[in-house]
């Protein structure tokens, strides 16, 4: 029955993402989909995740994720299922495995390396001197209170 | 025979542009002063050459041409006229002409408007100029001609991207560039700058109004298009992070840091080498951006150009002008001494704050955007990055900038009391806090975002206001209004990037959703409005047909609008697009979309209550604001107009 439903599903031309008739009944469940699919990208679109997407392949993606929601597979275990399938292409959000570090790591080193960075500056601005920071000299204090004097 | 003219000025301008770049420049460094003359001349021809040629494209577009390529594979005369209009940029070949067209109006505004300028220093910032503009003639003319017949013109034409027809997306492309490419006067400058060998407080005061004008036409750009997207995409989001997006988020990141440090400059000569390198770098992020759309590399949305000859091109210009640059820096920047002296805590320290937490976003952005093709090249891994990646990894720096802000904008300049300025914000903070707790407990039981980000926005726009009230000295209100324009710019702007936080996450937070099969006649409820799909009708457009649902929106039985939510085809360019039909007001919008018939009878309906979408971009209306506020102070003009005024004599 749920294959037919699938097949008829398939069958109609659709406009845009989630249709009406995928929605699952159980609205814990249906949330749990659509924070899965948010992740998960159309493979055939242009940067779009599933969720959003009207292609057929990212509606099939739809059925399969909830379907595998039905059948009771955690969050984890569905995106695994589909990874294993479709490659990690499907992961919007990059798994931080291997060189992937350099991308996660990416900012918050180059954060600490530019704070470190400013700081030496920021140590060399404060310390260095300019002439006027120099006290006078007492040649100079003199001329000063001869004029100021006059 | 117009098209002929407009393609002849066209190589005339090349030509024009080409003796720009060498001449002053040459007579620079000779201390010619007749050679450098020739810069100023050459501008404006080079400037009113190119826009002929605009304007020849243009009038093919209004008249439809079918005789030009260009015009058949993006027009079509039943098409309304701003349209054909928007469709003389609306395709690649002819942005590129409105790119080049922007290029010599920036040359020939710094012609006009730089009389004060230093005869060389101008001479070397219109050489620079023009041979930006060069490159990218030479890019049109040998890859790109929007100005090739067809030797069999067509009956009619193939009609422009469904999706870009329409009045946001119309004025989207002309303000980005006038962004993009205000970036090219900084760099002009810039390398101006280390050409000669120096970068003085003169030198910021010149390049900051340029900067902060490409920045608020970025502004308005980026704004724009993410508007436009919202309400034409169908499923109302605002942000997608797609490259090309990416693409002109950058510049603005790095330009508003530019700014900033400009400031620097200016006040108090310091950062000097540093501004000098984010002025390269923001219009590397431009060409960068450029290449992004062009060439086809990142596939997206926007793409119009796949094609690797015209990719290597750009990568070409890419290489020449940032490689340059770079290699100039690295010989010269040396020798710029930095004068001014500053405590570890003082206004200095916090601009640079400020810079390093854009710079570094705009690097997370850069690396998230490549890292694809970077893992495809050398890692043989094919992924993706996404919008998760970049929400997570790009959002602390924006909330930790907007931590530091209010306290950052109130500290003098050379030496600061961290303790002081915190006092000053405290009663703000406190307030800000106490609203979010106060939301906190109201919305029980939902994520943490929300408060957050009221919190923030709260902050952002009371320590602005905090920041003007100070400005004022003991004079008080009285003052507030003949505060110089700069201030308010300050306080508006900051107060607009709170207003935007505020809307973002208002948004993420708490819109809801309804998807349903609705039929005729009965109404539905979704968060607390009541839906009624009272009838469905077929119609046609200029160029489309349509089918329109009717659907009557109320709260607590009485009604609050007709919505007309539309699904569009059309028939040229065989595209279906979706147009929303929104409720807008400032709490919220109810956003209506129409999708199919259903075979068991009734239609699919998604409704979504988006609250506070608006101040989204309401805050990005206020940056904008805030920059043309500070652009039109009075101390810009006087030192643009410093040699005209007469002596007035002491007292």
């Amino acid at each position: 029955m749920k294959r037919l439903l699938m097949i008829l599903l398939l069958l109609a031309t659709p406009l845009w993402a989630v249709e009406p008739g995928e929605v699952l009944d159980d609205p814990a469940l249906e949330a749990r989909a659509r924070e899965i699919s948010q992740g998960l990208r159309c493979l055939v679109c242009r940067n779009e995740s599933i969720d959003e997407s009207h292609a057929p392949l990212a509606r099939d993606l739809r059925l399969l994720v909830r379907e595998r929601l039905v059948a009771g597979d955690t969050n984890a275990e569905t995106v695994d299922f589909i990874v294993a399938r479709y490659g990690e292409y499907v992961l919007l959000r990059p798994q931080a495995t291997g060189a992937n570090w350099l991308l996660w790591g990416a900012g918050p080193v180059m954060l600490l390396l530019a704070l470190l960075g400013a700081g030496l500056y920021l140590r060399g601005r404060a310390r260095s001197s300019t002439p006027q920071d120099q006290p006078l000299s007492p040649e100079e204090s003199r001329r000063l209170a001869e004029i100021l004097d006059e | 025979m117009i098209t002929e003219l407009g393609h002849f000025s066209l190589i005339l301008a090349f030509l024009v542009a080409i003796i720009q770049a060498v001449v002053p420049m040459i007579g620079a460094q000779r201390r010619n002063a007749a050679w450098m003359a020739v810069a100023e001349p050459a501008a404006a021809a080079q400037f009113f050459l190119t826009l002929a040629a605009f304007g020849a494209l243009m009038w093919a577009f209004v008249t439809s041409d079918f005789s030009l390529r260009l015009v058949v594979q993006n027009s079509h005369s039943a098409k309304p006229m701003l349209y054909k209009i928007s469709g003389t940029w609306g395709n690649h070949e002819g942005s590129m002409l409105l790119w080049v067209l922007i290029v010599s109006l920036f040359g020939a505004m710094a012609a006009w408007f730089g009389g004060n300028l230093p005869p060389s220093l101008r001479a070397r910032v219109l050489s620079v100029q023009a041979a930006i503009g060069v490159a990218f003639f030479a890019f049109i003319l040998f890859t790109s001609n929007p100005f090739l017949r067809l030797a069999v013109p067509p009956f009619d034409g193939q009609d422009l991207n469904p999706l870009l027809q329409d009045p946001g997306l119309a004025f989207h492309p002309p303000f980005l560039y006038l962004g993009y490419v205000g970036l090219s006067m900084t760099f002009s400058f810039a390398m101006a700058a280390l050409i000669e060998g120096r970068v003085d407080a003169a030198w910021g005061r010149w390049v900051r109004p340029w900067t902060l004008a490409a920045w608020i036409f970025l502004t308005i750009g980026i704004a724009l298009g993410s508007w436009w997207a919202y309400y034409e995409l169908g499923w109302g989001g605002f942000w997608f992070w797609d490259p090309v997006e990416n693409a002109s988020f950058m510049p603005w990141l790095l330009a508003a840091a530019l700014f900033h440090s400009a400031i620097v400059v200016e006040k108090r000569e310091s950062l000097k080498s540093w501004t000098i390198l984010l002025a390269i770098l923001a219009f590397g992020f431009s060409l960068i951006g450029t290449f992004i759309v062009r060439s086809g590399l990142l596939t997206s949305v926007h793409a119009f150009a796949n094609d690797p000859e015209r990719g290597v091109f750009i990568l070409a210009i890419l290489a020449i002008f940032v490689g340059g640059a770079l290699t100039l820096y690295a010989l010269r920047a040396g020798a710029m001494e930095a004068r001014g002296v500053f405590g570890m805590v003082s206004r200095e320290s916090a601009l640079l704050i400020n810079n390093i937490l854009l710079a570094v976003a705009c690097f997370v952005v850069f690396v998230g955007t490549m890292w694809p093709l970077v893992a495809e090249m050398f890692l043989d891994r094919k992924l993706s990055v996404g919008p998760p990646f970049f929400n997570m990894a790009f959002t602390p720096f924006m909330v930790v900038l907007g931590l530091v802000l209010p306290v950052g904008a109130v500290m003098p300049w050379k030496r600061a009391k961290l303790g002081r300025a915190m006092r000053l914000m405290a009663p703000v903070f406190v307030l800000a806090l106490a609203l979010a707790g106060l939301v906190w407990v109201m919305q029980t039981g939902r994520s943490l975002l929300g408060p957050v980000g009221l919190f923030l926005g709260a902050w952002l726009v009371m320590g602005a206001a905090v920041d003007l009230w100070l400005r004022t000295g003991r004079s008080g209100a009285a003052r507030l209004l003949r505060l110089p324009r700069a201030d308010w710019g300050k306080a508006v702007a900051h107060a607009g990037f709170g207003v935007t936080v505020f809307g973002i996450a208002g948004l993420t937070a708490w819109q809801s959703e309804d998807i349903r099969v609705a039929q005729l006649g009965q109404p539905f409820d979704v968060g607390g409005y009541t839906l009624t799909l009272d009838d469905v009708q077929d119609g046609e457009g200029p160029n489309y047909f349509t089918t329109t649902g009717f659907v009557t929106l109320a709260k607590d039985g009485r009604e609050i609008a007709q919505l007309r939510p539309e699904k569009r085809v059309y028939p040229v360019a065989q595209m279906p697009t979706t147009e929303a039909a929104i409720d807008q007001s400032l709490a919220r919008d109810v956003y209506v979309v129409i999708g199919d018939r259903q075979d068991a009878g009734g239609w699919a309906v998604r409704t979504y209550i988006k609250p506070l979408v608006n101040w989204i971009w309401i805050g990005c209306a206020l940056m904008a604001l805030g920059g043309g506020l500070s652009l039109s102070d009075r101390r810009f003009r006087v030192a643009a107009g410093a040699r005209k005024t007469s002596a007035v004599p002491a007292e």
